[in-house]
C-alpha cells in the first residue's frame, strides 16, 4: 500500500485512520486502551481524525496500577475533559483487594505484571470485543511478529503459531463470543515516527517526557524515580538528577534517562542519536529473552 | 521521504536471516542493548563471530529450532529512504506466511545459495512473487565467499534464472552477488568482486523506483463508516469515512454509489479541522455529498466517468491458507476491503504445482495449494482486476465456522 504520493507520515497516518475505522465498522463493543504514554496519545489524535465531528465509537480504557506518575493522571483527566469522551478505569488495587492477584514483594516489586489480570477482568466486565492499543512492531522482537488484528482467545492468550494471515489492507475481525481482538493501528510506526508526528501535529504531552529535575535512585544500572511505590532501603542513595522518560508505565518499572531535552526538537535529536532502544529502559523486558513473548501469551498487551 | 516495503524469500540455509541481520548491522540500525544481547547469546558462527540471524527470530520456538515460523516486520532507515522488511519464512509449509508478507511488498529479494543455484524453492518463491504482483525483484546470489567469489558461477546462475523469470513472467529482475556472512555487496561494495560493477543491495534498495500503479486511474472510495454526530448544531451532518484506494477524489466531482447506482456530487472533503479540495490515493478522509442518499459501510463511491467491474461471478487465483481443506459445498464469507458478504467456490478451473509450475485439475484444495477458481458472491462486488490494482483486486475468504482467514483471492476476470 505504499504506492501513493504521500509523505511517509501522511501514509502512516492514513493507514492508522483506516484501521481505526475498520474497528468501528467491524466490532460491536470496541475500546481504546489508554496508558497516558505518547503512543496512546497519538492514537487519540488519530481517533479524532477518524471520527470527528462524530463521537468516538468506543470508550477510552485506562488500566491504572495505582503506581502511575501523577503527571500522567493529570494529563489523562484534562484530555478526557477536552475530548468529551467516556473514560473507564480498571484499578489494579481493586483486584489486589479482592485477592485476585497478590502483590509482589522484595526490592524489585512491581505491579506491572498484575495489570494483565485487571485488563482481562475489565475486558470481561464490559464485554469488549476489540481493544485498540498503541503497540509498535519496532519495540520488541515478539511484537515484530504480531498482526495488526491480533486475535486472543477467551483467556486473553496470543498464540503466535495460529495467527491469521493478514493480506493487503483487509482485516478480518470475525471472532467467537468470549474472544477478543487486540488492534494495533500504529504497528508500522517507529519510535521516531511517533515523535515526528507529535511534533507535526503539535500534540501536548505529559511533562515527564521532557527533561526535569527529579529525585532518583540507581538500581540494576537504571535510574528509577524515587517514590513511595518503590521498595527502598538504606543502600538506596537518592540523588537529584536531570532526567526525562522515554516511555510511560508504572513508576516501579519505568526507568528515566539522563537528559537535557526540554523541547520536542531536543527529544527528536536525542532519540536519533541514541544507541539504546526504547524498551532498553523497561525492567519488565529484561527478565528473560522471551519476557515479552511470555507476557503476551498470558494476555498482556 | 518514501517508504519501501520489501520481502525476503529464501530458506534458512540460504542465509536469509543473516542477510537481514547484515543489512541492519551495517546500516547501524541495531542499538547498543540489542547488540549486547547479540554478543551474550550462546549462538555463534563457526568462526566465533556473532550470529546475525538471531536478530530476526522473535519467537522462542524459532530460536530453539533455528527457523523462521512467521512473518516478522523490521524497520530501518537511511538518509535516502525508510524501509519495512517483511521477513517471511521460506519453507513450503509456510507458503501462506510468504503470501501474507508479499501482499504488501513493493519489492522482493530472492536469495539463491551460490553453491546450489536455482532450486525448487527458487521456482516456488518466484512464482509467488509473480502471482502477488510484486513489481521489482532482486536475486541475491549469496555465499559467494564460499566459492572464492567466482564470476563464472554467478553468471551461470543469472542465465538459469532469466529462463525461470520468463516462465513466471517476472519483468524487472536485478542480480547482485553477495556474501551476507562477510558483508560483501550488502551495504558496502565488495573488494572481493571487482568484476561486479553494479550497486550494492542497499544502494539498489535506496534508489529503485517505487512503481506508482494508481496514477491515472479513476477515484475508488470504499465507505468504512458513516459519521453522524446527531448533535443540535450538526443535526444533518452525514460524512462518509474511508480511504481513497485509487485515483483521486475532488470537490465538485460527480460520483456514483455502487452497487446501488445512485449519483451525487462531492461537496466537501475533510479530516478533523482540515478541508481539502482533493484527496489522492492512499489518503483517509471524510467525504460529504450534496444529496442525501442511502450509503452504508461496504458501498463504494467512484467517479461517475469510471465503470469498474461489478459482478457476483469472478474468476480468481486462490491461495488456500488453512489446514481444513476447501469444501466446495460450503458457504464462506468473502471480504473485499470493507465489504463482507457470503460466497461459494463455484468451480475449480485448475491447480498449479508450485514447484514445477505444471497445471493440473483437482477439486481438492489443501493448505498452501494455489490455483484458479470461479467464486460466486451473495452480493455484487465492485472491483478491478488484481494486475491493474492490488488494493481493489484482492479479497480474502473467511470460514464461517471457525472465523479464520482461509484463502486469498486475486481477481483475474469478470466471469459473469
Amino acid at each position: 500500500m505504499s504506492k501513493y504520493n504521500l509523505d511517509y507520515l501522511d501514509e502512516l497516518e492514513a493507514e492508522a485512520i483506516y484501521i481505526l475505522r475498520e474497528v468501528a465498522g467491524q466490532f460491536e463493543k470496541p475500546a481504546l486502551l489508554f496508558s497516558g504514554g505518547k503512543d496512546s496519545i497519538t492514537l487519540v489524535r488519530l481517533a479524532e481524525k477518524a471520527f470527528r465531528p462524530g463521537k468516538f465509537p468506543f470508550p477510552l480504557v485506562h488500566i491504572d496500577t495505582g503506581h502511575n506518575f501523577a503527571e500522567t493522571i493529570k494529563y489523562r483527566d484534562a484530555m478526557i475533559e477536552r475530548l468529551g469522551e467516556k473514560l473507564i478505569i480498571g484499578h489494579v488495587q481493586d483486584d489486589i483487594d479482592k485477592g485476585n492477584v497478590v502483590e509482589q514483594t522484595g526490592k524489585n516489586a512491581s505491579r506491572n505484571a498484575l495489570q494483565t489480570v485487571t485488563l482481562l477482568n475489565t475486558i470481561a466486565k464490559y464485554q469488549f470485543d476489540a481493544c485498540i492499543g498503541g503497540a509498535r512492531r519496532d519495540e520488541e522482537k515478539a511484537r515484530a511478529k504480531e498482526r495488526i488484528f491480533s486475535v486472543r482467545d477467551e483467556f486473553g492468550q496470543w498464540d503466535p503459531k495460529r495467527q491469521r494471515p493478514e493480506l493487503w489492507s483487509i482485516f478480518n475481525g470475525k471472532i467467537h463470543k468470549g474472544e477478543n481482538v487486540r488492534v494495533f493501528p500504529i504497528s508500522n510506526w517507529t519510535e521516531l515516527d511517533v515523535w515526528n508526528y507529535i511534533r507535526r501535529e503539535n500534540i501536548p504531552l505529559p511533562s515527564i517526557y521532557f527533561a526535569h529535575q527529579r529525585d532518583c535512585i540507581t538500581r540494576n544500572g537504571q535510574l528509577m524515580a524515587a517514590s513511595p511505590f518503590l521498595n527502598m532501603d538504606d543502600q538506596d542513595v537518592v540523588e537529584r538528577r536531570n532526567v526525562r522518560f522515554r516511555t510511560v508505565g508504572d513508576m516501579t518499572c519505568t526507568a528515566a534517562v539522563e537528559s537535557y531535552a526540554f523541547e520536542i526538537d531536543d527529544i527528536i535529536n536525542e532519540i536519533s542519536e541514541s544507541k539504546i532502544s526504547e524498551r532498553g529502559a523497561r525492567m519488565d523486558d529484561k527478565v528473560s529473552e522471551a519476557a515479552m513473548e511470555d507476557r503476551k501469551k498470558g494476555g498482556y498487551f | 521521504m518514501e517508504i519501501l516495503k520489501f520481502i525476503t524469500a529464501g530458506s534458512v540455509d540460504d542465509g536469509k536471516s543473516t542477510l537481514i541481520g547484515r543489512l541492519l548491522y551495517d546500516t547501524d540500525a541495531i542499538l547498543a542493548d540489542q547488540l549486547e544481547a547479540l554478543h551474550s547469546s550462546n549462538r555463534k558462527n563457526d568462526d566465533g563471530s556473532i550470529d546475525l540471524a538471531i536478530l530476526t527470530d522473535g519467537l522462542k520456538a524459532e530460536r530453539e529450532q533455528g527457523i523462521t515460523i512467521d512473518v516478522a516486520y523490521k524497520y530501518f532507515q537511511t538518509d535516502k529512504r525508510k524501509f519495512i522488511i517483511a521477513d517471511a519464512p521460506g519453507h513450503i509449509q509456510y507458503t501462506r506466511n510468504m503470501v501474507t508478507g508479499a501482499s504488501n511488498s513493493d519489492l522482493a529479494i530472492i536469495l539463491i545459495d551460490a553453491r546450489k543455484g536455482v532450486v525448487e524453492q527458487t521456482v516456488r518463491h518466484s512464482f509467488l512473487v509473480s502471482l502477488l504482483g510484486i513489481p521489482n525483484v532482486v536475486v541475491a546470489v549469496n555465499k559467494m565467499d564460499m566459492l572464492d567469489y567466482a564470476e563464472d558461477t554467478f553468471n551461470s546462475i543469472v542465465n538459469d534464472y532469466r529462463k525461470l523469470a520468463a516462465k513466471v513472467d517476472l519483468k524487472q529482475v536485478t542480480f547482485i552477488p553477495v556474501s551476507a556472512l562477510k558483508g560483501d555487496n550488502v551495504v558496502n561494495r565488495s573488494a572481493n568482486m571487482q568484476w561486479y560493477t553494479g550497486k550494492s543491495l542497499l544502494e539498489h534498495l535506496e534508489t529503485v523506483e517505487i512503481t506508482i500503479d494508481n496514477s491515472g486511474s479513476h477515484a475508488y472510495f470504499p465507505v468504512q463508516w458513516v459519521v453522524r454526530p446527531q448533535t443540535d448544531e450538526l443535526h444533518d451532518y452525514r460524512g462518509y469515512a474511508g480511504r481513497v484506494l485509487s485515483g483521486s477524489l475532488k470537490v465538485n466531482d460527480h460520483v456514483t454509489v455502487l452497487p446501488s447506482g445512485f449519483t451525487s456530487t462531492v461537496e466537501q472533503i475533510e479530516l478533523l479541522d482540515q478541508q481539502y479540495n482533493e484527496a489522492s490515493a492512499g489518503k483517509s478522509v471524510t467525504v460529504l455529498l450534496k444529496d442525501d442518499i442511502d450509503i452504508s459501510r461496504g458501498d463504494i463511491l467512484v467517479s461517475s466517468a469510471f465503470k469498474p467491474q461489478v459482478s457476483q461471478l469472478i474468476e480468481a487465483d486462490l491461495c488456500w491458507m488453512d489446514t481444513r481443506p476447501l469444501d466446495i459445498s460450503q458457504t464462506y464469507f468473502i471480504q473485499h476491503n470493507s465489504k463482507l458478504t457470503r460466497c461459494k467456490i463455484q468451480e475449480v478451473l485448475y491447480k498449479v504445482d508450485i514447484n514445477t509450475l505444471e497445471k493440473e485439475y483437482s477439486e481438492e484444495f489443501k493448505l498452501n495449494d494455489i490455483g484458479r477458481v470461479v467464486v460466486k458472491s451473495a452480493e455484487p462486488l465492485v472491483f478491478d482486476l488484481y494486475q491493474n490494482n492490488k488494493n481493489t483486486g484482492g479479497a480474502i475468504i473467511i470460514d464461517s465456522r471457525t472465523n479464520v482467514t482461509v484463502g486469498a483471492l486475486m481477481f483475474r476476470a469478470n466471469a459473469d
